[in-house]
């Protein structure tokens, strides 16, 4: 009885103390973005926590190459504050780390936050205040809008494009093809196929026999792949994440179903997926690529790759090698490096978009060789160039045929 | 021989207001609560009138399930499905039909009742921990729901719907910037719901629903309609959060499905935990703690490793955690933080001020 009347006559305390605290603590920030003689600040949110925390080492990869630029003395004679946060891919707290970042910290640009809810969430934000956006670590078509969002720039090659280039080639070798389609339940999964079925025009729908999707949360796709063979599908077209290409891969070999394979290039990791699922299982899978994979032994005495390997001994030990998320990480943040270097002594904002948006065959140490990353004015699609390649079990390596393919997916 | 100028009868009416507050200390902390809302947007930064913003989002949230948990003894897992229908009712409301945002608010109130309500039938057949297990069921299928093909166009599918543009400008000119306009409009709807949540408890209904919570077969030997009570309690519970729901879709102006998965209906069960079961204004206290500690979870994880670092210096052998591999620590950290509240405050922050109280009272007399 006698609690509950403290409760009932101190109610109103937390309330009060709150509104005292909230009063006192605010103040006004001044307007200088991130650039002083010493140091540029650049911002980031990644998934350190959370159910895609397994991306979170593209943000450590990053914070380990300024850890390198500023050891061998920092972006013209400036030190790299890179400031990372942790939004768990909650696009609530997105919005609320990427405004610390811009509010307190005052960085000069935010670049890489990862994944298209979040991207979407603090797009509208960013554009409005005017600061960068850059090089979203997303392959969501909508990131390339200079017109109606020109503080925000993509950078991978989008989904559609590459499923573009799958259709193209099943156009021109296999005609009569009876298409099945494995996809993940998402707008990752979904944006392959669009851009496969719009790829095949108005064969899509003869063509593509029988479309399986599973979940993120799904444990196998065993049935899926079950179903798919049934359909009587001779091409399989495989829009999946590592952990269930994998799977899809080692349950194909399990039930000797032997389909021409078309595997997207977000799960073509000889470490990470073609070895669980055993090399020779693999043979004669198709996927396209644009950075070197440093598990392949053909780049083993690869100047570039060689620089990678050096740069993860020293500047980021605890990494794990095999990770294409890690040479991901390195080769996004050499790009940014770049393009600060190209911005010049005069770091505004807008110089660093103007940079970024007339980047000429740029040239890093992990793409593919032939592959220049290009933009304009009007061209906010870094990277659009990939080439096919085909999975070769007896040297545990992709071999690369055919041009280097351009994608015209823009805009959505 | 005294004349009565203003200044003076203005003084003697500042007096006996001060006189009457000072009696009715209730009102008077109301009123400086009032005072404390209306200025502070003018004085803090953006950030943090957003940060605050959504602190009292989550307190409507955390309140909510607070009625249902705390007050009728009812557990739920899955109030991130009626925080999502209530934000996307608000959203769709303003994508589809052009809605001005205020509208929406009752709207998603009354959705988000009906589904409380409906959900509350089959809850009564299940007791502590299976209801707990189909409002986790609820909380895990929700995100997908609104995947679901059919009603993709209204939802947006996986992307969600933006609203950047549609995010009101203060009415009538009102010289506010969207954020303080953002927070003055949830402050208002803050206090309505308290206003609501503080008479509900404490009227008949209240009295109802808590004898439910004590023991049902007492209440139902009373006279007390449980099932009626137990649904409608529910509906309750789920209006209040649909009601936060829709002010965070006012707030994040972007509605998607990674907005509402399981993480957000346990942040609502933890701050509803921390701040105090069955005592309403914890739900302030549980909500700084989901908004705050995990940004202090992610400082604290960052110094470790200096410090292990340092300790490295003197034991050379001791593990380093390394600068990078503490961004994955924050997990734990905010895990060590709430093992350690709930130890030593099992009942809460409330808890622990109710001490505190007890404690400063007993020392003056």
């Amino acid at each position: 009885m006698k609690t509950k009347k403290y409760g009932k006559k101190y109610g109103m305390i937390p309330a009060l103390a709150l509104g005292f605290a909230v009063a006192m603590a605010g103040s006004a920030f001044a307007q200088t973005p991130g650039v002083t003689d010493k140091e540029i600040k650049i911002g980031n949110i990644n998934p350190y926590s959370g159910p895609a925390s397994a991306y979170g080492t593209i943000g450590k990869s990053i914070a380990a190459y300024f850890k390198m630029v500023n050891a061998e003395g920092g972006i013209n004679g400036r030190m790299v504050n890179f400031i990372s946060y942790d939004d768990s891919y909650s696009p609530p707290k997105a919005l609320e780390q990427v405004r610390k970042l811009v509010e307190s910290d005052n960085v000069l640009l935010v670049f890489q936050p990862l994944g298209t809810p979040g991207n979407t969430a603090i797009q509208g934000y960013l554009n409005g205040k005017k600061v960068p956006q850059l090089f979203v670590a997303t392959g969501a078509t909508k990131w390339g809008d200079p017109k109606k969002f020109p503080w925000t720039m993509g950078w991978q090659p989008n989904y559609q494009s590459e499923g573009r280039i799958y259709a193209a080639y099943i156009l021109k070798n296999h005609p009569n093809a009876k298409i099945g389609v494995l996809y993940q339940n998402d707008d990752y999964g979904k944006d392959y196929v669009k851009g496969l079925k719009d790829g095949l025009g108005a064969k899509a729908k003869t063509m593509i026999v029988s479309e399986q999707p599973y979940e993120v949360a799904d444990p196998t796709v065993d049935s899926q792949i079950i179903a798919l063979k049934a359909s009587g599908a001779d091409v399989l077209f495989n829009a999946t994440t590592p952990k269930f290409a994998a799977q899809s891969i080692k349950k194909m070999a399990e039930i000797s179903w032997k389909p021409v394979h078309f595997l997207n290039q977000v799960s073509n990791s000889v470490g990470g997926v073609i070895k669980p699922a055993g090399a020779e299982n693999a043979d004669g899978i198709f996927s396209t690529g644009y950075l070197k994979d440093q598990l392949d032994p053909q780049w083993k005495d690869d100047p570039g790759m060689k620089k990678w390997f050096a740069f993860m001994d020293k500047h980021y030990p605890d990494g794990d090698k095999t990770s294409s998320f890690n040479t991901y990480g390195y080769t996004v943040a050499q790009n940014l490096h770049k393009v600060l270097l190209a911005a010049g002594k005069n770091l505004t904002r807008e110089n660093v978009m103007k940079a970024a948006a007339s980047m000429k065959d740029v040239d890093l140490d992990l793409l593919l060789p032939g592959i220049k990353i290009n933009t304009s004015a009007t061209d906010f699609y870094p990277i659009e160039q990939q080439r096919m390649m085909k999975f070769n079990a007896k040297e545990n390596r992709w071999d690369f045929f055919g041009e280097i393919l351009s994608g015209e997916v823009r805009g959505s | 021989m005294k004349t009565s100028t203003p200044v003076t009868s203005v003084i003697a009416a500042i007096g006996a207001t001060v006189i009457t507050l000072a009696q009715n200390w209730k009102l008077a902390g109301f009123i400086l609560v009032l005072i404390a809302g209306a200025i502070f947007p003018l004085c803090a930064s953006g950030v943090f009138t957003f940060q605050i913003t959504q602190l009292l989002i989550y307190a409507i949230a955390i309140a909510g399930l607070n009625l249902l948990t705390g007050f009728n003894g009812q557990f739920s897992l899955g109030h991130s499905a009626f925080y999502a229908i209530g934000a996307y009712v608000s959203a769709v409301l303003m994508t589809q039909l052009d809605m001005p945002f205020y509208l929406t608010i009752p709207i998603a109130a009354a959705v988000c009742f009906v589904f409380g309500f409906l959900f509350g039938l089959p809850a009564l057949r299940l007791e502590g921990i299976y209801l707990a297990l189909a409002t986790f069921a609820l909380a895990i299928a929700t995100p997908q729901i609104l995947k679901f093909k059919p009603v993709e166009h209204l939802t947006g599918g996986v992307q969600g719907l933006a609203l950047f543009h549609l995010k009101p400008e203060a009415p009538f000119g009102l010289p506010f910037d969207q954020d303080q306009w953002t927070f003055y409009v949830t402050f208002a709807v803050t206090i309505l719901m308290f206003f609501l949540a503080f008479s509900l408890v404490n009227s008949r209904s209240g009295r109802a629903m808590k004898a439910i919570r004590d023991n049902h077969i007492a209440a139902k030997v009373t006279g007390i309609d449980l099932s009626l009570f137990k649904t409608l309690t529910f509906g309750v519970s789920a209006l209040f959060t649909g009601v936060a729901g829709s002010l965070s879709a006012l707030l994040i102006a972007f509605v998607a499905p990674d907005s509402f998965q399981i993480t957000l209906a346990i942040a609502i069960f933890v701050g509803m935990v921390v701040g105090g079961v069955g005592w309403i204004p914890g739900a302030f206290l549980g909500a700084l703690f989901i908004l705050f500690v995990p940004n202090i979870a992610e400082h604290i994880a960052f110094g470790l490793s200096a410090f292990f670092d340092l300790i490295r210096k003197v034991i050379p052998f001791f593990p380093s955690i390394g600068e990078q591999s503490a961004k994955g620590l924050t997990g734990t950290v905010y895990g060590v933080f709430l093992i350690l509240l709930i130890y030593v405050m099992p009942s809460g922050l409330a808890g622990l001020l109710r001490l505190a109280v007890q404690r400063l009272a007993r020392a003056r007399s």
